[in-house]
C-alpha cells in the first residue's frame, strides 16, 4: 500500500465503522448487561473514538455508558530504550472497574505492546468482569499474542509504513491516513 | 517537548519549558498514589541508590517510597557506613557504586556543587537532594506543584520566602524556579540573613516582615535552625519569632486567600505559629504529598533519557 496524502478512509468512512463497532458490541451483550458497560480509550485517539462509540450506543439504547482515558506510558516496556519518552497524557478513570464490562479501544492495532500494557494499566485500577479490545484499523503484524474483538478496517500494510488516525477532538479533522513511517503524524497535523 | 537530561543537579539549569514539563508529568504521577494499586511499572528493572552524604529523613523517605511506586530496585546508603568514613574520595564511592550497574544515584551532599562534580563524570543518572546552601531542585519543584495546584498559575503571583536566606538551598532553589516561571518573588529576613546582593538576580529583598509579606499571595517560611544562633545571626529565639515569626496578627498583611508554605521541619512558636500552621490557609502535609509525586517524576524522566 503507498502512502497517502489523501487520507485512505474519510470522515463518513470512520462514522460507518464506529456505528458498526457499536452495532457489534450491542449484539454481543444481553439487555441486563448493558447497565455493566463502560469504555476506556488509550491516550490519544482511543479516547475520542471511544466517546464516539459510546455515543452510538446511547442513541441506540438510550443508557450513556461511562468513558474512561488511560495513557500508558508508565507501563511502557521500553522506557530507557526509546531516545525520548513520550509525553504523558491525562489519565482519568472516573469509575470504579470492578465487575464492569470493559471495551477497551485504541485507534491502531499493530504489534500489540500498547494494549498490553494498557491490560496491566486496568488490572491496577480493578477487576472487570472481562475485557474486549475494539480497534479502528487493525495493520496486523501483531508482536504479542493480541487480537482485536471489534475491528473497523483491517488493512495489509509494510512496516516502514505509518497508519495515522486523525480525530476532529484532537487534530482538528477526520481522516485515515498512510504515511512513511519516519515522517511521523505531527507534520501532518501541521 | 522532550526531556534530554540525565541528571537533576539544579532549577538554575532548567528552562522554564522544562520545569513546565516535570510539573505536568507530576500531576499524572500524582494519580498512581490516590489508586487502589498505588505503584506502576515504570521503572521496573531499574536500580536506584540513595546516597545520602548528609543526613536526611523525610527527604529520604519520600524518594524512596516515590522509588517504590515505580517499582525500582533500591539501595539506601548513609554516609556513616560508606567507605567516605574510611577516607575513600566521593568519586571514588560513587564509581564503585556505579560499577554494580547502577542507573541513578540520588544523592545529598553537604558541599555546593558536588553533583556538578559528577554527573559528568559517572554514566548513570545524578539526582540532587540537596548540596550544601546550594540547591535542592525537587523541594523547589513540589513549592511550586502545590502553589500552581492551589492558585492556577505562577506568573505574576507575589512570592515572599521568609528566614535564613543565606544558608537556604530551598530558598535558592525556589528562586530560580519561580523566576523562571515569571513570579514576583521577595526575600526577607533579619539583615544578617537576607543577603542583599540577591537583588541583582531580580528578587525584592526586605529585612521587614510586613513589608516583605504585604499583598503576598504565596508565603513560604524557612526553618529558623537554633544550631547559627551560635553564630550570632540574630540576638534570640524569641526576638526572631517577635520581629518575623508568623501569627495571627502578621498573618492579616498578607492576602486573604494566601497560602502558607514550610518545607518542614516546623519550629512551632518561631518562624511559625502553631494556629497558622494548622490553619486554613497552612498547605504544609500538601507539600509533603506533593513532593512524592513530583519526585516520581523526576526519576522517570531522567530514566528515560538514560
Amino acid at each position: 500500500m503507498k502512502t497517502t496524502t489523501v487520507p485512505l478512509f474519510k470522515e463518513k468512512d470512520m462514522d460507518f465503522m464506529i456505528a458498526n463497532i457499536a452495532e457489534s458490541i450491542l449484539s454481543k451483550l444481553t439487555k441486563n448487561k448493558l447497565k455493566d458497560l463502560a469504555f476506556i480509550g488509550i491516550q490519544i485517539r482511543g479516547v475520542p473514538l471511544a466517546d464516539r462509540i459510546a455515543e452510538v450506543i446511547s442513541k441506540k439504547t438510550g443508557i450513556t455508558p461511562p468513558v474512561a482515558m488511560l495513557d500508558i506510558s508508565m507501563y511502557r516496556d521500553d522506557i530507557g530504550i526509546r531516545k525520548t519518552l513520550p509525553h504523558i497524557h491525562i489519565t482519568d478513570v472516573p469509575f470504579d472497574l470492578d465487575e464492569k464490562i470493559i471495551i477497551l479501544v485504541d485507534d491502531v492495532l499493530h504489534t500489540g505492546r500498547t494494549i498490553r500494557a494498557a491490560l496491566d494499566a486496568i488490572t491496577d485500577y480493578g477487576r472487570p468482569d472481562y475485557i474486549r479490545l475494539a480497534v479502528l484499523i487493525d495493520r496486523g503484524n501483531q508482536e504479542f499474542p493480541i487480537k482485536a474483538d471489534y475491528i473497523g478496517e483491517t488493512i495489509t500494510i509494510s512496516d516502514d509504513k505509518l497508519v495515522s488516525v486523525l480525530c476532529l477532538e484532537t487534530d482538528n479533522k477526520n481522516g485515515v491516513y498512510i504515511l512513511p513511517a519516519k515522517i511521523g503524524e505531527g507534520e501532518l497535523i501541521k | 517537548m522532550n526531556w534530554t537530561k540525565k541528571d537533576l543537579l539544579s532549577l538554575y539549569d532548567l528552562s522554564a519549558e522544562e520545569i513546565q514539563h516535570i510539573l505536568d508529568t507530576a500531576a499524572e504521577f500524582k494519580k498512581v498514589s490516590e489508586r487502589r494499586v498505588k505503584k506502576v511499572p515504570a521503572l521496573r528493572g531499574k536500580t536506584v541508590v540513595n546516597f545520602f552524604v548528609e543526613p536526611s529523613t523525610r527527604t529520604r523517605t519520600s524518594f524512596e517510597l516515590a522509588e517504590q511506586r515505580l517499582s525500582a530496585d533500591i539501595i539506601n546508603i548513609a554516609a556513616s557506613s560508606s567507605s567516605l568514613s574510611k577516607g575513600e574520595t566521593l568519586l571514588d564511592t560513587t564509581k564503585n557504586i556505579e560499577a554494580l550497574q547502577v542507573d541513578i544515584i540520588v544523592m545529598r551532599h553537604s558541599a555546593a556543587g558536588a553533583h556538578n562534580f559528577l554527573a559528568d563524570k559517572l554514566k548513570c543518572g545524578v539526582v540532587n537532594a540537596g548540596d550544601g546552601a546550594h540547591s535542592h531542585p525537587t523541594q523547589a519543584l513540589l513549592d511550586i506543584f502545590t502553589i500552581l495546584e492551589k492558585k492556577g498559575k505562577i506568573e505574576g503571583l507575589n512570592v515572599s520566602i521568609i528566614g535564613d536566606i543565606l544558608h537556604s538551598r530551598v530558598a535558592r532553589s525556589n528562586i530560580w524556579g519561580l523566576l523562571k516561571l515569571g513570579a514576583n518573588v521577595t526575600i526577607g529576613g533579619p539583615a544578617t540573613l537576607v543577603p542583599k546582593d540577591f537583588a541583582k538576580i531580580g528578587v525584592r529583598v526586605c529585612d521587614n516582615l510586613k513589608e516583605a509579606v504585604e499583598g503576598a499571595d504565596v508565603v513560604n517560611l524557612l526553618r529558623i535552625q537554633h544550631e547559627r544562633q551560635k553564630a550570632a545571626f540574630f540576638p534570640s529565639i524569641n526576638e526572631y519569632a517577635n520581629i518575623f515569626g508568623l501569627n495571627e496578627e502578621t498573618i492579616k498583611y498578607l492576602k486573604k486567600d494566601a497560602l502558607v508554605m514550610h518545607p518542614g521541619p516546623i519550629n512551632r512558636g518561631v518562624e511559625l505559629a502553631s494556629s497558622i500552621a494548622d490553619g486554613p490557609q497552612s498547605v504544609i502535609l500538601e507539600q509533603v504529598t506533593n513532593g512524592l509525586a513530583v519526585r516520581m517524576a523526576v526519576l522517570y524522566l531522567v530514566a528515560g533519557a538514560l
